[in-house]
């Protein structure tokens, strides 16, 4: 329907600068972490594998993803757990205040991570909020040490930020759901809890799928809560990578471990994708 | 004639979801609503009960240089990022809905990959192509940084609003003479006004709230976050409640505007649904 | 108990033979939303392999009314009694009443077997005996073939026996169907409105359909229940709501007809130019007259209780069958005459029909 002048001045612009400032990037990135650096803090450009060597043999990298994706997996299941019987709750039991509420819980979606991240550690020091609230009514002596500078803190922050993120493809995905679906489940003689079991929660799980991965891939990039909260216990992968490339100044190992990264959410995302398509059914 | 008691509506289950609902409601805004009371706490960012209210803090806020000065920054960057996004993110979102073309599928999948990436990716990848061209880092490349991360938002806005638009009107445009730039003039862009100025909303308050791309192309100067960032480090005031309070009532004023925009065009009550499904490569 | 003598009450008002045995009984039902008011006063016997048919326009509170038997909405007012219990008092997944929905709702994530033993397997029912039950059922709306499909690849009319399937399968003692064929394209719909009756003689159980096609209405049903702005105008059976309208409003819904508003006087009716005598009470009257009752006179001596008129003829339609010929007959008359086959074309002609046709209809309240 529209001429190729037209089709060209729509296409071309976003293409190229696309492909300048994203797909170069990432093909830059994946270009560095073959260099090495020398002791000059320079970089050579020497085309070798050693920086995904060190990836494998040095424990260290190991365990700090490995505790990064425990992080991520925690973050998840809570997000999830938090967020979808409020999504059900929104679509179903909701009424003329579904807007309202809806409303509730996307603004906490796109208001600054630092002023969230920052109530946290407000509340959870030892001379925070919640300590002296506990001393006050007499709960606890002293203060509870583990509350911030701890995984605890980064699971507990990530699970605040990322819950709205779970909860609006649940959403969505729960609103999708015809009504009469629910009506002809009552018809045929099932209970509400057997209609969500049977009917409800099947049509919504590509909701739940998506909001996952969102949380999941965004917690393990995560590299200002640990900094924040995370103290020496809770450092994630993504701290190590910004070490890299400030005090530890070592750009190619710092490119390997982001293009690994870089890697494996394209693949989880890829992964989540096809399990979306397999239970959609409509 | 009795009058029936309508079917329970609450019954267990439906309690223990209300109550569920609030705790969650509860989860999300008791850690914002004690940073806001605790900003006027004369006597710091910890301790319970508070006592004291003042308003010093804000006074303090006020005559802080430095946070003004970022504040001046952020202002500047998030216009600049706006327009690129847009100026990039709309013609995206028309190719995308409209044409055919090798790689679209790869050219989709680039645009939306910045929302689900985890900033560190965005940010460090352009430090690496900055770094490649000799580019000093500096408020523009901050400015390249968000455009660029931002332009899937505008797209996925455009992209939603492009497919409530009703082509039996641009057909009819067409049919009654006007070709296809006049059509596109006349009867596309009036229709989008919505979600573009919806769009222009939402970058405009993410940019001025972005930290994690920002952290790797950073330069003299520090945007809002940064500057609030750098001072963390020092050291918790209850000067960054109070900015932090006034960022929170901006991003709320911005974020409530803009979703009865959205809603206002179709009266649709999953805004915002359609960037996190972009972002999951399913709604474009 | 007072609840048969009020059977027989109700189903004499109607107009019928007493029902072999009364299944639902709804009684002074009214729905409210807010202010509007949807549905007022309805009273209504359903009889025991019965295929009662609410027939209304959209707005007519139909749907309203099927929702509250099926318990997806409750009565403002009234009560609904399925033999000795209440019915509107249970939730609608204990009730032994099924739906067959209008957009069919099947679950997309079943198959057509499964949404067929859907109901079974919520029941508990074991496994040998949902598996023959859902078997027999399938084979009954002539699905057996499809069994392993998902909804999505099978066609609407296919998609709408499965939905019929999957609520008899159930052995429902009533089955409401909301508008199932509308969504159809015309011959399919006439072949599954015969299906439709037959399979309900078959099974034997009552059927409540809802429909705002006059000419479903009567191919299938037993007995017609005219709703018009939430409140019933006639219950009886086709050929008598057909032959003897109630109101002009029953008169004009079902079939055409030539309303004649005029005056009785003395045993004279006169209606315009129109006279014949009857033995009605002095007043303002309303009659109905089937365009098939009327004949081109053909011009032999008029019969007893004839009425004869001429008239030009403005406009001729002709439907295959039949045709429709739009007569003026003077000081405003304007007649439609059906007759059959095709008459060529006509100028001045002199129309003729039976005083006994001229049905005296009442004026049906307009309800702001």
């Amino acid at each position: 329907m529209f001429s190729r002048a037209y089709k060209a001045a729509v296409t071309l612009p976003p293409l190229m600068w696309v492909t300048v400032f994203l797909l170069v990037p990432y093909l830059l990135m994946f270009c560095y972490s073959f260099w090495s650096v020398l002791a000059s803090q320079t970089i050579e450009h020497s085309w070798n594998l050693t920086n995904y060597g060190q990836l494998l043999r040095i424990d260290v990298y190991w365990q700090t993803l490995l505790r990064s994706m425990w992080i991520a997996a925690r973050v998840t299941i809570f997000s999830l757990l938090l967020g979808y019987p409020l999504a059900y709750f929104l679509s179903f039991h909701a009424g003329t205040r579904k807007d309202l509420l809806y409303q509730l819980v996307i603004i906490p979606l796109w208001v600054s991570y630092l002023v969230r991240a920052y109530a946290w550690k407000t509340i959870l020091g030892s001379d925070g909020v919640l300590n002296t609230l506990l001393q006050y009514v007499h709960l606890t002596k002293h203060p509870l040490e583990f509350l911030l500078y701890s995984p605890f803190a980064v699971v507990l922050t990530l699970t605040h930020i990322y819950t709205p993120f779970a909860f609006l493809p649940i959403y969505a995905a729960l609103e999708h759901i015809p009504r009469n679906l629910v009506e002809a489940s009552h018809d045929l003689g099932a209970t509400p809890g057997q209609t969500f079991w049977k009917v409800i929660f099947p049509l919504s799980i590509p909701g739940v799928v998506a909001g996952a991965t969102f949380a999941f891939v965004l917690s393990l990039g995560d590299f200002l809560a640990p900094l924040l909260l995370g103290g020496p216990s809770g450092i994630m992968i993504s701290n190590i990578v910004v070490s890299l490339f400030g005090a530890a100044y070592n750009w190619p190992l710092g490119a390997a471990i982001s293009f690994c990264m870089l890697l494996l959410v394209v693949s989880l995302l890829f992964f989540s994708e096809r399990l979306e398509k397999k239970w959609s059914f409509s | 004639m009795e009058l029936l008691v309508s079917d329970a509506k609450f019954d267990s289950g439906s309690r223990w979801l209300l109550i569920h609902a609030v705790a969650v409601f509860a989860f999300l805004y008791l850690p914002i609503a004690i940073l806001i009371l605790y900003s006027f706490n004369g006597e710091g960012v910890g301790g319970f009960p508070p006592h004291h209210l003042t308003l010093d803090w804000y006074r303090t806020l006020f005559a802080d240089a430095p946070i003004w000065d970022s504040v001046l920054n952020s202002l500047q960057v998030a216009f600049a990022a706006m327009v690129i996004s847009l100026t990039f993110g709309v013609p995206a979102a028309l190719a995308l809905e409209r044409a055919q073309f090798p790689g679209k599928a790869l050219f989709r999948r680039l645009v939306l990959l910045p929302l689900i990436l985890p900033g560190i990716i965005t940010g460090l990848s352009l430090l690496m192509l900055f770094n490649v061209m000799g580019t000093k880092l500096s408020l523009m490349t901050i400015v390249l940084g968000h455009g660029t991360a931002l332009i899937s938002v505008a797209t996925t806005e455009v992209f939603a609003g492009l497919q409530k638009l009703d082509r039996a009107q641009e057909e009819a445009s067409l049919d009654l003479g006007a070709n296809y730039w006049q059509t596109f003039w006349r009867i596309t862009v009036p229709n989008l006004k919505l979600p573009i100025i919806g769009a222009a909303l939402l970058i405009f308050t993410l940019s001025m709230d972005e930290i994690a791309v920002s952290f790797f192309l950073i330069g003299r100067d520090n945007t809002l976050p940064l500057e609030i960032w750098g001072r963390l480090r020092r050291g918790i005031t209850p000067e960054i409640n109070a900015v932090s309070t006034i960022i929170f009532v901006f991003s709320l004023v911005a974020i409530v505007f803009w979703y009865h925009l959205r809603v206002r065009g179709e009266g649709g009550a999953d805004a915002g649904a359609e960037i996190v499904a972009a972002a999951e490569g399913k709604a474009i | 108990m007072s609840s048969i003598t009020t059977a027989v009450n109700i189903s004499a008002k109607a107009g019928t033979q007493t029902a072999p045995s009364t299944l639902l009984s709804i009684r002074n039902v009214a729905k409210r939303f807010g202010k509007n008011v949807v549905l007022r006063d309805i009273s209504l016997e359903v009889a025991e392999g019965e295929f009662l048919t609410i027939l209304g326009e959209s707005g007519s509170g139909k749907t309203t009314l099927l929702r509250i038997i099926s318990g997806f909405e409750s009565a403002s007012a009234g009560e609904v009694w399925m033999g000795e219990e209440r019915l509107d008092r249970q939730p609608p997944y204990r009730r032994r009443v099924n739906t067959v929905f209008q957009h069919y709702a099947l679950f997309p994530h079943l198959t057509v077997e499964q949404n067929v033993a859907y109901g079974l397997r919520v029941a508990k029912r074991p496994d040998a005996e949902i598996a023959s039950r859902v078997e027999e059922a399938l084979e009954k709306v002539k699905m057996s073939a499809h069994a392993k499909s998902k909804p999505s690849k099978i066609s609407g009319g296919q998609q709408q026996r499965v939905a019929l399937a999957r609520a008899l399968v159930n052995r429902p003692r009533l089955l409401l169907l909301d508008e199932p064929l509308s969504a159809l394209d015309a011959n399919l719909r006439r072949q599954m409105q015969v299906e439709l009756k037959s399979l309900q003689r078959e099974v034997g159980i009552s059927f409540i359909f809802v429909t705002h096609d006059q000419e479903e209405a009567m191919v299938m049903s037993d007995r017609i229940a005219l709703l018009r702005s939430g409140e019933l105008e006639q219950v009886a059976t086709p050929r008598e709501i057909y032959g003897r309208p109630a109101t002009a409003y029953a008169a004009q819904f079902i079939g055409h007809t030539n309303l004649l508003r005029g005056e009785v006087r003395g045993g004279s009716v006169r209606c315009g130019p129109l006279v014949w005598s009857a033995a009605f009470r002095d007043g303002p009257a309303l009659f109905s007259l089937r365009p098939e009752n009327v004949r081109l006179s053909d011009g032999n001596a008029a019969m007893a209780g004839g009425v004869r008129i001429r008239g030009k003829v403005r406009h001729q339609a002709f439907h295959g069958a039949t045709e429709l010929i739009r007569v003026e007959c003077g000081d405003g008359l304007v007649l439609v005459v059906r007759t059959p086959g095709s008459s060529g074309a006509l100028d001045e002609v002199e129309l003729e029909f039976s005083s006994a046709d001229a049905i005296l209809v009442r004026e049906s309240l307009e309800r702001i």
